[in-house]
């Protein structure tokens, strides 16, 4: 299948038009919301919050035996707050730290809801089967409403988000600040927690629990990597999730075999990979480049100013002097004696050197001021 | 009891112990949740191991799969120290993608791989009696039972042989380093026993009761001591007790034995989260309200001493004077009176001469502001605490 006949067929066919859309909102929904947890260091949170809904899913199911999934998803959005406060109150009353009560709390609501999960399988009724897509997601159970849902959510989400934009913004950056300018910080807090809880639930039936906490990390730690702003970062990682979702969901569908939900997750963290290397400002590539040049830089002054303690010796700045004695010198190479003619601070006559004016004044006052040409 | 259900329990148990020992320092270290990572990405371990092995319990599988784990703790770190991200982000960018891979790689493979997702994530302890060690023809006992058993005895081994070391680094790894322990051997040694500890247990048990063994039991016991060694032991009689326990609930729910003893766990873990001396929700809250009334009480003291005029010591006007609610005001000076801070003659609040020396004193406390000085201070005045 080649991609023109993809895409013709993402326009054509229900289903696949249902998924890519699904999948590209809820990943620009998460990434927005994942930029908030990130800055905030709770990016595990997500993690927590995606296994502790699990029990949420059973107990619904138990109480109205049904298996809508909008009641589904809202026992999973009440289990997922409870695990979150809860997680809260352990940080908070006692002297646990935050990464063993995400520990604990993920790892205890999600046992228990695997404890109920296999009861509700030997119940003696037809209806169950299928609960257990929540674990590892299945984009192909989407359909239009789920879409619709999602639709609304994001731009719910969006709204709140622009809304409280600037309250949100000064809690992340300075939540002392925030509370001197007499703001509820408790309430605008609990506001970002829940809208991240309703993010992550609304995605556990398209990825599921386990792969949750990457759509909502992964985006946003790439997009982290182009800018120090936070409106671009939201933008961007709202960006990234929406192209996950798309590619992904392309990838999965051209190969048997292959669930939605790792491949999403694992095209966001080229995404990632992409940006921690790529990413001009922060990027590994480009850091140990500027590292590079920086040494070069080092060195050159260092040839500069050995030369320039030779000719300080004599009384003709421009005395010749052989090239050979600089062989035994670190910071010597051909390259950097090129550079330093190009940039007139020496002339080289055959296998002799001499400083020029420029370049005995430049190396004698290397070390007390800033050059302005960092080349 | 059949010979089946002894050795389940006998199998839960080893797995609890095996997985306290390595979780009271992982919760000690703050790095619970490298555990939860170690236990989600070892899948693609598992999977290669098995393509390899075509045996979940072969030793190859079982080196892989570890050897995954510590690939694990190693990207985080070094994700870490290139400084583009924290390292919860880290952690939670790198074990979500391994697990895809892992999830990619079994369903590439499905039709010929008799291995799938939720045996690793839940396993199935109710089948571990059925795989038989055979040695010689001679049946020797469930086969898990011996992966388990034998992981227990060298991470027994190594607690004993390096626990000072362990202790040291934990806890000043500063100390440690300075006294000549290198901190990477100790923290790669402690990755690698977890790494193997989760291995072994998954498949018996699976990766998330891995997680729930190894952090629920040692967070329970913080709660309710800080002795390390009495650490080890509640967390490892947790363990153990909840391993039994969620047997029979499984037993008699017939739900899964994973999820019950992760209940169990969750359940003890709730009831001393509330109910610890001293570091329980309730000791905390009463403690934190006695706390306020006292702190009250001195503010109210030193009010008092402050002011010679008799308006401003008058009993109805301490509501406005120094802004408390009724009951509040009600309850402190109830507090000074019977400590006998406070005499009341016609509605005019003054200072006995224990109040007196109690108010200058405190002031001499919020001047020094030394912590352990208001504690001895209020052990000496106060015969009735807030």
């Amino acid at each position: 299948m080649d991609i023109t006949e993809y895409i013709k067929l993402v326009f054509t066919d229900y289903t696949l038009r249902t998924i890519t859309l699904g999948t590209a909102v809820l990943g620009s929904v998460t990434g927005m919301l994942g930029s908030f947890a990130v800055l905030r260091k709770q990016s595990l949170l997500g993690d927590a919050i995606s296994h502790a809904a699990l029990p949420g899913i059973a107990i619904a199911f138990l109480i109205t035996g049904a298996k809508d999934s909008n009641v589904l998803l809202l026992g999973a959005l009440v289990s997922g707050l409870i695990g979150t406060f809860w997680i809260r109150g352990i940080i908070s009353k006692t002297h646990l730290k935050s990464d063993t009560a995400l520990g604990l709390i993920l790892s205890l609501f999600f046992g228990f809801g695997m404890l109920l999960l296999t009861f509700i399988q030997k119940q003696p009724n037809a209806n169950q089967a299928g609960l257990d897509k929540y674990l590892f997601g299945q984009a192909a159970t989407l359909v239009e409403s789920d879409v619709w849902l999602m639709a609304l959510i994001t731009s719910i989400c969006l709204v709140v988000l622009l809304l409280f934009w600037k309250e949100f913004k000064i809690l992340l950056f300075d939540a002392d600040y925030t509370k001197t300018l007499g703001f509820n910080t408790k309430f605008i807090d609990i506001l970002i927690t829940s809208f991240i809880v309703l993010a992550i639930v609304l995605g556990l039936q398209t990825v599921g629990v386990v792969l949750m906490s990457a759509m909502l990390l992964a985006p946003a730690a790439a997009a982290r990597q182009w800018t120090n702003s936070l409106g671009v970062m939201v933008f961007l990682a709202a960006v990234f999730g929406a192209f996950s979702g798309v590619f992904g969901t392309a990838i999965s569908a051209s190969q048997n075999n292959l669930s939605t939900g790792p491949v999403i997750v694992i095209v966001a963290g080229v995404f990632v990979f992409i940006s921690f290397i790529f990413s001009p400002s922060r990027g590994l590539l480009f850091k140990q480049i500027r590292f590079i040049k920086n040494r070069r830089d080092l060195q050159l002054h260092k040839t500069l100013s050995f030369m320039y303690h030779i000719a300080e010796t004599h009384e003709n700045i421009s005395h010749p002097h052989a090239i050979k004695i600089l062989n035994n010198f670190q910071g010597y190479t051909k390259g950097t004696l090129q550079k330093l003619v190009r940039k007139n601070y020496v002339k080289l006559h055959g296998s002799m050197w001499s400083l020029t004016e420029e370049g005995f004044n430049t190396a004698s006052n290397l070390y007390n001021q800033q050059t302005e040409n960092n080349e | 009891m059949s010979n089946a259900q002894i050795e389940i329990q006998l199998i839960a148990s080893l797995v609890a112990i095996a997985c306290a020992i390595p979780g009271t320092f992982l919760v000690l270290r703050k790095m619970a949740m490298i555990s939860d990572a170690i236990s989600h990405s070892i899948l693609p371990g598992i999977v290669i191991g098995f393509f390899i092995t075509q045996d979940l319990n072969s030793p190859l599988l079982i080196l892989l799969a570890a050897i995954t784990g510590i690939i694990t703790v190693v990207l985080v770190e070094y994700i870490q120290k290139t400084g583009l991200v924290k390292e919860d982000t880290a952690i939670g960018l790198v074990f979500p993608i391994l697990f895809s891979i892992g999830v990619i790689l079994i369903a590439k493979n499905a039709n010929d791989v008799h291995l799938d997702v939720d045996a690793v994530l839940l396993g199935e302890l109710a089948f571990a009696p059925f795989d038989r060690l055979l040695i010689a023809g001679m049946d020797v006992g469930p086969k898990s039972l011996w992966v388990i058993g034998s992981i227990l005895l060298i991470t027994i081994g190594l607690l004993f042989a390096f626990f000072k070391e362990l202790k040291i680094s934990t806890f000043d790894a500063g100390l440690a380093a300075s006294l000549g322990f290198s901190p990477a051997v100790i923290h790669y040694g402690l990755m690698t026993v977890s790494s193997v500890t989760t291995v072994g247990a998954f498949d018996a048990v699976g990766a998330i009761l891995v997680v729930a063994l190894m952090i629920a039991p040692a967070a329970t016991a913080y709660l309710l001591t800080t002795n390390l060694k009495r650490m080890l032991v509640y967390a490892i009689c947790f363990g153990v007790f909840s391993a039994i326990s969620g047997y029979w609930l499984a037993h008699g729910l017939d739900a899964s034995i994973a999820g019950s003893i992760t209940t169990m766990l969750g359940l003890i873990f709730l009831m001393v989260y509330l109910f610890a001396p001293n570091k329980g929700i309730i000791a905390v809250l009463y403690r934190e309200k006695q706390q306020r009334t006292e702190v009250s009480l001195l503010t109210f003291l030193l009010h008092l001493r402050n002011h010679n005029e008799e308006e401003e010591r008058h009993v109805n006007h301490l509501n406005e004077h120094i802004n408390w609610q009724k009951v509040r005001s009600k309850t402190v000076l109830e507090l000074a009176l019977k400590n006998n801070m406070i005499v009341i003659e016609n509605n005019i609040v003054s200072l006995t001469k224990k109040g007196k020396d109690f108010t200058s004193q405190a002031i001499d406390y919020i001047i020094t502001n030394e912590d352990s000085k208001i504690e001895h201070m209020k052990d000496d005045f106060f015969l009735f605490r807030g």
